[in-house]
């Protein structure tokens, strides 16, 4: 952390927040705070400059112009790749997600990616819209991923990165894995949003950016509920 | 009106009676699907030697609707599809239901407004809003604007009645030859931060909107919202006094004479005509059961969420959330709406996704009790008003358990 306030930043809320993104934000900072840390959040809107110190980043699904948009904005601001270069963490997500890649498809054209993680995305046969489901790699010790996706991009992974998780239920990347983890960026295609039915993944960014191994637990009785609703819901054949 | 048109009119009507009769539904869907199956051209031959209005937007088109209808009845029968069956289907079986009448004032899905600005050539067409609503299966906003502007710049006669506090709108509606702006206000921004001609930010004080990349800017209205009345384009101000609850419906109201205004009629005239609406399909109805006086609010997307709690007074609270297909499957549209404005309010919750709403409530830090049923609800809240806000299904749900109220 860079002093003793944990500080996220919100990437370009006016183009990147379409699917209830805003709480990813709201859910990482009240968790915080329920710790006893102190944040601070800095909304970014696309015609200012990203501060290049921050602990967390979060950049959320958009429409297409807007994400060709934001990637030229963040390719041109260069803000989070500092950031990133220097211990940052992200969680990018849908649209968001894409853009961290080397290149995406947005209007049917191939739009360049921010080069941040080892990924490409192009068009699907048909729209993923659904439950997401999926075993998350084990190597993060947290419980499966639970989510809805909405998106028509298919995204495939190189060697340089590491799925988020094998999918049991909706399409993700490829209908098999789902999302991508390398160092401190997470990518994902959950909406939900993704961080109120996988708190465990806000826990998993507020240890990399404190650097503490364990976390105080909190009363997650809510998020628990919806988690096992959800789960029992793509568990019963439709 | 040709021979076949006709017999598909009458089976038309047939149908949605028997449907009635059957207690299927209200018929307002199935004898416009049988009257099209005979005859695809019925909704262009009811309509035609109709004076007709659309009336379109993603919030607001059904209340809207049957307030214009009310103002228009000034000049005399109005055919309208007052169940919000907004498709094709609905308005061929509410032009077949209302017989041969001059005026009709439909509510059109907006995803269907082109196809149905073709089948009716309507004298006029109002644009209410567009903002995000059931993302996983209907349209993006910027790509419903450019279906909206495109549909306009095929018929250039049509007298265009556009709200001119949305950019979206605006720019839909900016290419037609003959437009009317009213102001109805946005409390909801989140959907037009860019500008959807040039891309560039736009940017807001007050009242106002301009690009900061391109010409595209607020127009003046002509129509405008002022305290709890409507400013006609004369400049003279009409206390607008309503049964309905909350300043949108005042915009509602502006909108509605608006409309009017384009046939001819005078706001003095229609105005008491509006403060005969009580209840639109059983939204803002009160129901008393138990000393408990239960007010019904829709609430289907983040805008009309801002909307409703701008209605709703300062009383117990019940929500009710479900993600049926008519709901959208999706529920994270929750994390777009700031549900701040109930602490301080008994807040219950219930409906198939009551976990999803328990969780978004949580880190808004707004106190709730979960409850299973409605009755439940009833049953906990105090003696006195009951808010209830619901989104589509839950909604219904409810309004079947109070003996579907009107």
């Amino acid at each position: 952390m860079s002093e003793s306030t944990l500080r996220l930043v919100w990437v370009y809320p006016d183009l990147l927040s379409t699917y209830g993104d805003r709480g990813n934000l709201l859910i990482l900072a009240r968790r915080a705070q329920q710790r006893g840390l102190p944040v601070e959040i800095v909304e970014v809107r696309s015609d200012r400059p990203l501060p290049a110190t921050a602990d967390i980043y979060l950049i959320g699904g958009g429409e297409d112009g807007p994400q060709a948009l934001a990637a030229q904005r963040l390719i041109a601001d260069g803000g989070m790749h500092r950031a990133v270069n220097q211990g940052a963490a992200v969680l990018a997500v849908c649209a968001g997600y894409q853009l961290l890649g080397t290149s995406f498809y947005a209007k049917g054209a191939r739009c360049h990616g921010l080069n941040m993680i080892d990924i490409s995305s192009d068009r699907g046969p048909s729209r993923a819209v659904g439950e997401l489901a999926g075993e998350i790699d084990p190597r993060l010790g947290l419980p499966p991923l639970s989510g809805f996706e909405n998106h028509g991009g298919r995204t495939h992974l190189g060697p340089g990165v590491s799925p988020l998780a094998r999918v049991t239920t909706g399409i993700g990347n490829d209908g098999q894995t789902e999302g991508a983890w390398h160092g401190k960026i997470v990518g994902t295609y959950s909406h939900g949003p993704a961080l109120s039915r996988n708190p465990a993944i806000a826990d998993l960014l507020l240890r990399w950016a404190t650097g503490h191994d364990r976390l105080p637990a909190l009363d997650d009785t809510w998020s628990d509920r919806l988690r096992g609703e959800r789960m029992a819901a793509v568990a019963r054949p439709a | 009106m040709p021979l076949r048109a006709k017999v598909a009119s009458s089976v038309s009507r047939t149908a949605a009676a028997l449907s009635r009769a059957a207690g299927r539904g209200d018929g307002s869907v199935i004898g416009g699907w049988i009257g099209l199956k005979i005859d695809p051209d019925l909704l262009a031959h009811l309509s035609s030697g109709r004076a007709i209005a659309l009336v379109s937007g993603t919030n607001g088109k059904t209340t809207t609707t049957r307030l214009t209808a009310a103002a228009m009845q000034v000049l005399g029968p109005v055919a309208t599809n007052s169940f919000g069956a907004n498709m094709p289907t609905g308005h061929t079986s509410a032009l077949a239901k209302a017989g041969a009448t001059p005026y009709a004032v439909l509510e059109v899905d907006e995803h269907y407004l082109a196809q149905v600005i073709d089948a009716t050539e309507p004298r006029v067409v109002a644009l209410l809003n567009l903002s995000r609503d059931q993302l996983d299966r209907a349209k993006e906003v910027a790509m419903m604007a450019q279906l909206w502007r495109t549909a306009l710049a095929a018929h250039p006669d049509v007298l265009v009645v556009a709200n001119a506090d949305d950019p979206m709108v605006v720019w839909a509606a900016e290419g037609s030859t003959h437009i009317t702006w009213f102001s109805a206000g946005q409390r909801w921004h989140d959907d037009s931060w860019v500008c959807p001609e040039c891309g560039s930010p736009i940017e807001r004080r007050d009242a106002q909107w301009w690009c900061t990349g391109c010409p595209l800017r607020r127009p003046q209205p002509q129509w405008t919202v002022e305290d709890d009345g409507v400013v006609d384009p004369t400049g003279a101000w009409h206390l607008v006094k309503l049964q309905l609850p909350g300043t949108v419906n005042i915009g509602n109201a502006a909108t509605a004479l608006a409309v009017a205004a384009q046939f001819g009629v005078r706001p003095l005239e229609a105005v008491p005509r509006l403060a005969t609406v009580s209840s639109v399909a059983g939204r803002y109805a009160q129901v008393d059961r138990d000393g408990r006086n239960i007010r019904l609010l829709l609430a289907k997307n983040p805008a009309s969420w801002l909307e409703a709690f701008d209605m709703a007074e300062e009383a117990p609270t019940l929500l009710s959330i479900n993600a049926r297909d008519p709901d959208g499957l999706d529920t994270s549209w929750l994390f777009d709406v700031d549900f701040a404005p109930l602490r301080g309010r008994q807040v219950f919750i219930t409906g198939d996704r009551a976990y999803d709403l328990a969780v978004r409530l949580e880190v808004n830090d707004v106190p709730f009790r979960h409850v299973s049923t409605f009755e439940e609800a009833v049953r906990a809240a105090p003696p006195g008003r009951l808010e209830v806000i619901a989104n589509y299904t839950a909604f219904q749900d409810i309004r079947a358990e109070l003996d579907r109220v009107n």
